[in-house]
């Protein structure tokens, strides 16, 4: 390999970089993928004659561009592999255990190092977003969008790391600070101009398979019940909030509270039947619950419309509504505030309402594996039959693990019907299982910010590549491939937490 | 003799009264009896297939008696195994480990990909502050309960010798390791009697005198009544105050180590008896 051979560049001669070796290694990589990839782009059969076109559009799936672009990539990396960090880098990258223990958290001091790094490379990289969007180089929507995203990672990895009782956490004062930039950033950026509302509906469906996945990461991931079935609970949440309004006159602030008991209670039902089944069984039962949902939904015309669908009502803000003329007895938002009408208020305010009950989810279900039900989960996934030896109900705690799932899933739903407007049954269907479960697989089962990471991707990643959106679903298989082979743990590895030996007593 | 006065005094912690357990057409017990008293150490042996696995599976709630009792006896307080396992939806196996037996197994059951000290919390569960809402708020008194538990399991490493191993994965250890992690677990449910299902296989000679001598130091320190299935003779012989002894799923012998040593139905199952003396 010729990672290894630059290693042991490092190792010999510790001090120069060979740029030389760098610059032959990309050179080789950047002409064989003209090579290979050239002809197929590049030459355009017309009548009888093969015309050679270098600059063919689009620019990116240009053969001779491809190459371009991997020959700089191939000398980045090389170059990268011989610095000191990139080494440490591509030893954590490399190391091949399933599971690797958190002795991040022995060490909050070492925690500490990361950060001041990390925090600088976030603000770098949205300063170049910013400038790529300002000077038109992207779309300038997406630059700032995916600045959000980036404050969102950092935000999440931030709630991620647990609190302990008598140790200085030092992102004690930074999450509160990243939650306040990530709740006031987007009112601005909208108020400026640069994040239109296609860009703030996109960000608010990728929070919402957020949310999703790390519902899903609860049965899969951490009790590993695998369930086929899971939009099941996202139609719950999402009609819930449908036929409520349209029968009940329930609002969404209602809905919301009220949405996540229902899909618990069929997180519950769905939980009974399943209780002695195991792997690929449970998958099948659960593929069935699914499907039944959603020919329920389509065929009970009389009662959800079926294939027709449900308006689904817009959140109000303290009774005021988001529409141009509100309905009787009440005030739209924007006269009230004497601002013009737009409709990026409903969209931004659904954004923000997302992104606040996400932090607030995300601080609870990372400490789900601190605490006993979390490791009851985990041990159940490890071995049944060793955790009813202990005493575990382990009844219980399948049912727990399918009904909190199942919350999760249903407050997804009820965002996911007042983001749209409109829902009908063909948003629930199996693929979007299969999605939400590669967005579990691909992320890392058990690992919050693999999932988030995975979440945003494959949701924000089309939107923004729309000149492939041909290939989606070939590119989306190819990474599901390459990932099985090279990482099949998931993009970040399930980290177990640890305990530093005896800890001091509380007084 | 000693084993005598313990029998003698101690009431039993367990007793099995007529156990027979069927599959289909197979009888693998056959109307055992035996009695554990507590603060004993009895041994459960016998040739392969004799059924030893299945009457520890029996009294810890895996499998269901076809007939007969299971108690377990705790001062005034008897609970019937049987009785336990009639739970709708759970089958209630878990309830046998709330009454107060813990077991470990032939093939060893950790948590692998948890480590060694999780697999310590786990078992505690019944200790833990296991409230949904104090754990996500991660409340003063979730945290205190926590490190209680904590340092429980860290009692129970330094008696094991694998602190140092804490916060590496269970799945990782070396396998005598792996042993002494699951007796550890076990014991971190404060059981009143602890089945070890072949404590000993796969263990090296130095590895085996250690273990005679940690499941001394259980009964000794720890208060426990151990009940095993071993093999391995020399350890049996050396450790056990009383040994039943098991061929094709009945009782042939029981007694303390010199009554079944010296018995001719125990010799004749193990080395195998000639027409004429039967």
């Amino acid at each position: 390999m010729t990672t290894a051979r630059a290693l042991d560049a490092i190792q010999t001669q510790s001090t120069g970089i060979d740029f030389l070796h760098s610059l032959k290694e990309a050179s080789i990589a950047g002409i064989l993928t003209m090579v290979v990839l050239g002809p197929i782009t590049n030459l355009v059969l017309d009548q009888y004659d093969f015309h050679f076109y270098p600059l063919r559009e689009p620019i990116l799936v240009n053969g001779i561009m491809l190459g371009f672009v991997v020959a700089l990539g191939r000398l980045f990396f090389s170059l990268l592999v011989q610095t000191r960090s990139g080494h440490d880098l591509m030893q954590r990258i490399g190391r091949h255990s399933a599971v690797s223990t958190d002795t991040d958290h022995d060490r909050p001091r070492r925690k500490k190092r990361h950060i001041v790094p990390a925090l600088t490379l976030s603000l770098l990289a949205s300063a170049i977003l910013a400038t790529l969007g300002l000077t038109g180089a992207i779309h300038k929507g997406a630059a700032f969008a995916l600045i959000l995203v980036v404050l969102f990672v950092w935000l999440s990895y931030g709630i991620s790391v647990p609190k302990r009782r008598g140790e200085p956490n030092s992102w004690r004062i930074s999450v509160p600070l990243l939650f306040a930039a990530g709740f006031l950033l987007p009112i601005v950026l909208n108020q400026a101009g640069l994040l239109p509302k296609v860009w703030l509906s996109n960000l608010t469906l990728a929070l919402i398979y957020v949310l999703l996945g790390l519902g899903l990461n609860i049965v899969v991931g951490m009790a590993g019940l695998l369930d086929l079935g899971y939009v099941a609970f996202y139609a719950v949440g999402a009609y819930f909030l449908a036929l409520g309004a349209q029968y009940l006159e329930m609002g969404f602030w209602t809905a919301l509270v009220l949405a996540p008991l229902l899909a618990a209670a069929s997180g519950a039902i769905l939980g009974f039947p399943v209780l002695r089944m195991h792997g690929d069984y449970l998958a099948i039962v659960t593929l069935g619950f699914g499907e039944i949902i959603r020919l329920v939904l389509t065929n009970w015309v009389d009662f959800t419309g079926g294939p027709n669908g449900m308006p689904a009502p817009a959140p109000t803000f303290f009774g005021l509504e988001f529409s141009r003329r509100a309905s009787e007895g009440h005030e739209p938002f924007h006269t009230f505030f004497n601002l013009p009408y737009s409709g990026d208020y409903k969209a931004l305010f659904i954004y923000l309402i997302l992104f606040a009950i996400v932090a607030i989810m995300l601080r609870f279900l990372n400490r789900l594996r601190y605490m006993p039900i979390g490791r009851s989960w985990e041990a159940l996934r490890e071995d049944e039959v060793a955790c009813r030896s202990l005493g575990i109900n382990h009844v219980n705690v399948k049912l727990s693990a399918f009904m909190l799932g199942a919350v999760t899933g249903g407050v997804a739903g009820v965002f996911f019907a007042t983001y749209q407007g409109f829902i009908n049954p063909s948003s629930f269907n199996f693929f979007e299982s299969v999605l939400i479960l590669s967005i579990v697989v691909l992320g890392g089962m058990g690992s919050t910010l693999g999932i988030i990471i995975a979440a945003l991707a494959l949701t924000l990643l089309p939107e923004l590549l729309r000149d492939f959106a041909a290939y989606r679903v070939l590119i989306f298989g190819l990474l599901m491939i390459m990932m099985m082979i090279w990482r099949p743990y998931g993009l970040i590895r399930p980290r177990r937490p640890t305990f530093p030996a005896r800890v001091p007593h509380a007084q | 003799m000693h084993s005598d006065a313990i029998r003698n005094e101690a009431p039993a912690i367990l007793k099995v009264q007529s156990l027979t357990r069927r599959f289909g057409g197979i009888v693998a017990n056959d109307d055992i009896s035996f009695d554990v008293a507590k603060g004993s150490i009895t041994a459960l042996i016998g040739p392969n297939g004799a059924g030893k696995t299945t009457v520890f599976n029996c009294i810890t709630g895996f499998y269901r008696a076809s007939s007969g009792q299971i108690l377990i006896c705790n001062g005034s307080d008897t609970v019937e195994v049987g009785a336990l396992l009639r739970r709708p939806f759970t089958g209630g196996s878990y309830l046998v480990a709330r009454a107060g037996v813990a077991r470990t197994f032939q093939n060893i059951r950790l948590f692998k990909d948890m480590t060694v000290l999780e697999n310590l919390l786990v078992a505690q569960h019944q200790h833990t502050d296991n409230n949904l809402f104090r754990g996500m708020m991660a409340s003063d008194r979730f945290l205190k309960q926590e490190n209680e538990t904590v340092e429980r399991a860290y009692h129970w490493l330094d008696i094991m010798d694998l602190s140092d191993y804490a916060n590496r994965l269970a799945g990782e250890l070396a396998y005598g390791r792996q042993r002494r992690l699951e007796i550890a677990r076990s014991m971190c449910t404060s059981p009143r009697l602890i089945c070890l299902d072949e404590p000993a296989a796969g263990l090296n000679p130095r590895e085996t005198e250690q273990l005679s001598e940690l499941i001394m130091a259980l009964r000794r320190e720890h208060g426990v009544t151990v009940l095993l299935i071993e093999h391995d003779m020399g350890l049996v012989m050396d450790i056990s105050d009383h040994i039943v002894v098991l061929d094709y799923g009945r009782v042939i012998a029981s007694g303390d180590v010199e009554s079944v040593r010296n018995s001719p139905a125990v010799i004749a199952a193990y080395l195998g008896a000639d027409e004429a003396s039967q």
